[in-house]
């Protein structure tokens, strides 16, 4: 009997969670991968008719959108890394007795709701908001200077808003260095630059895998940054497909593209993993 | 003849062959840390002068400032005052990347990411070494150490004996001018430890660099130093060859941490030619060398090593050394027995008697008994 509990055990510790996926995330793709091959509209009803034309107009009509995330995403993971390694770094090897409270005061924005700060930083941004108000009225930009509606806008936006997300998973990695791997590398004549280079960035590889794996997803699919901060002419793929399925009521073309966007993400991230899986990338790393 | 200053703010001793230039040289080094805005001075004034091709063990306690003294050797720990000289450069202010010295790190801090060739051949590709030299050195240290065909493991594929001589290999191979080991054994099991002690002292002999090896082990740095700094509270107590440590502790702390010791005090009754005879309570006569600094009134400390008395149930005869007290304990240690006697005062004694002629024991417990040992085999500590 116990033998039996025992062996059942790791089934039912995953039950809960095996039900929600199936229910919150199966069912729905699988119903969304249905309707993106349906004909037909919402006045008279939709029928399964394995028609591939919605795939071929959506990317047809908005493959512009398509590349823009992609180049989007990248972009604000690149701004990411290079904005969040020296802060993981920080936090890792000097801060201390105090890491908590700097990562507690890494996360406090975030605390508040995604859109509302998107939203605080289109005030902040506005024409004559407080940053360009100021610099305007001194004369340092011109009055016709804005940021608001364009594409570094959004990628700012996007960079901000996911920073976190690239910043734990680094600071896990780098947090794990043993401080006296790094002495040992001094003691065989490394520099500092070397120490960095040979070891430091070897080692925390992993992290910024996460990292890119935690960001480049959810900002590549993201849509409130580009309708907030973006206007018309920076839209992504995301707001396409919420303007699909919200406004023109057009599910298989708004399912079709969501598929799209999900096939082009998973080639991405195995390309990716093949190309620096971590593994390999220790091995080139230490040549 | 090394000079001994016990438990002065500088210990001084010249290095054992005079007139060369020491490996390594700590003048008057002195730490200090802030911690919690206290400041703690881990090493109180330590002088030292190594020799070419010595092994030289720094012992003591955890906290007795030999890990620090060894990181300023280093160079990861700048003095808070003092001067450290390489073969007679002051190095005080150089970094360890220019040093010509390398270090075996307490928890080996192999590189994980690489394997065991690029973490051997680390050292030597920062030197810019020709890539055709770098080939053949780390196979002959990989020799040396026992680890060909193992080229290709991470660290973390291997046990932490095969670990260690990855670390050893890793410094070695430099051909440093010294080699620092901070407690390199410490990991490890007796077995394999014993082994690795035997095998350090093997490749040193083979290589001939100067060892400087931190371990708060004492049979440890018994069995492989040429001589030991005994360290205690930031301070040298004592700095000697390991006989001498070992016969002729200079302190109490130094008798104590060293082996097993009985520590006694008594007062000089009378001095007989170059004896003196010191009272301890009814009966029991303890016989000291008398070197001319003892004088009858004085009170002195004095220590006996537990090998050197014998117990017997019988009063024995002979100008020696010479206390009864009662058996209050026996342990059979398989190549020896131990005994504690307690004497009339309180004080007690351990004496090991040699297990060499059968598994009988001379004393059962409540026994009284008569223990005895050569004058020359108390040693009176200043």
């Amino acid at each position: 009997m116990s033998r039996l509990r025992a062996s059942l055990t790791p089934y039912l510790l995953l039950f809960p969670g095996t039900l929600w996926l199936a229910i919150f995330f199966v069912i729905p793709t699988v119903v969304m991968l249905s309707l993106s091959l349906q004909s037909g509209d919402v006045v008279n009803g939709y029928a399964f008719t394995f028609n591939w034309h919605s795939y071929v107009d959506g990317i047809g009509t908005y493959h512009d959108q398509i590349i823009r995330s992609l180049v989007y995403g990248v972009i604000s993971t690149v701004i990411q890394i290079v904005i969040g390694f020296p802060v993981a770094y920080w936090i890792a090897f000097k801060g201390g007795t105090r890491k908590s409270v700097y990562l507690f005061l890494l996360l406090l924005p975030f605390l508040v709701s995604f859109v509302l700060r998107t939203i605080s930083w289109q005030f902040f941004l506005s024409d004559n908001g407080m940053l360009l108000g100021p610099l305007k009225s001194l004369g340092l930009v011109p009055e016709d200077f804005h940021i608001l509606a364009t594409s570094a806008a959004v990628i700012g936006g996007l960079a901000y808003n996911f920073l976190p997300f690239m910043i734990l998973p680094m600071y896990v990695a780098l947090e794990r260095i043993d401080p006296r791997v790094l002495e040992a590398a001094q003691d065989l004549y490394a520099s500092k630059v070397q120490t960095f280079l040979r070891v430091v960035l070897p080692l925390s590889l992993p992290g910024v895998f996460a990292g890119v794996l935690m960001t480049f997803v959810p900002a590549t699919s993201d849509y409130v940054n580009a309708s907030v901060l973006g206007g018309t002419s920076n839209t992504m793929i995301g707001n396409v497909i919420q303007n699909q399925f919200l406004v023109n009521q057009d599910y298989p073309t708004a399912s079709a593209l969501s598929f799209t966007l999900m096939a082009l993400l998973l080639v991405g991230i195995f390309a990716y993993a093949k190309a620096l899986g971590t593994e390999d990338v220790l091995e080139v790393a230490a040549r | 003849m090394t000079e001994i200053q016990a438990g002065s703010g500088a210990a001084v001793a010249a290095a054992p062959v005079s007139g060369d230039v020491p490996a390594i040289e700590l003048d008057h080094v002195v730490k200090e840390y802030v911690s919690h805005g206290e400041v703690v001075r881990a090493v109180k004034g330590v002088s030292l002068a190594i020799a070419e091709g010595e092994f030289f063990s720094l012992l003591g306690p955890s906290g007795c400032g030999k890990t620090t003294s060894m990181r300023m050797i280093a160079g990861f720990e700048d003095p808070t005052q003092g001067v450290v000289r390489l073969h007679g450069e002051d190095v005080t202010n150089v970094p360890p990347n220019k040093r010509d010295i390398n270090m075996v790190f307490q928890s080996y801090a192999l590189f994980p990411h690489m394997n065991v060739w690029d973490n051997v051949a680390f050292g030597l590709k920062r030197k810019k070494v020709p890539d055709a030299e770098i080939k053949r050195r780390v196979g002959e240290i990989l020799e040396v150490v026992d680890l060909v065909g193992r080229e290709k493991r991470r660290p973390k594929e291997m046990s932490g004996g095969q670990q260690q001589r990855v670390a050893l290999a890793r410094a070695l191979v430099n051909r440093p001018r010294a080699l620092l080991l901070d407690e390199p054994l410490g990991a490890l099991d007796l077995k394999l430890r014993q082994a690795m002690q035997i095998e350090l002292k093997r490749i040193q002999r083979e290589v001939g660099i100067t060892f400087v090896y931190v371990t708060h082990d004492q049979s440890e740095a018994l069995t492989m130093s040429d001589r030991i700094a005994v360290m205690n509270d930031g301070l040298v107590e004592q700095l000697a060859d390991p006989r001498e440590i070992y016969e002729r502790p200079a302190s109490k702390f130094v008798a104590g941490f060293i082996g097993t010791s009985n520590l006694l005090s008594g007062t000089v009754q009378q001095i007989t030619g170059d004896t003196a005879v010191l009272a301890l309570g009814a009966g029991d006569r303890i016989l000291v060398p008398a070197d001319g600094a003892l004088a009858a009134g004085a009170t002195v400390d004095l220590t006996v090593r537990p090998e050197k008395i014998k117990i017997a149930k019988g009063r024995p005869e002979g100008d020696l050394s010479l206390v009864r007290g009662t058996v209050s304990e026996v342990v059979y240690l398989g190549t020896s027995n131990s005994y504690v006697v307690a004497l009339g005062d309180g004080a007690e004694i351990t004496v090991f008697e040699q297990n060499a002629h059968d598994s009988t024991i001379t004393a059962e417990r409540g026994d009284t008994v008569w223990l005895s040992w050569q004058p020359w085999h108390s040693y009176a500590l200043r």
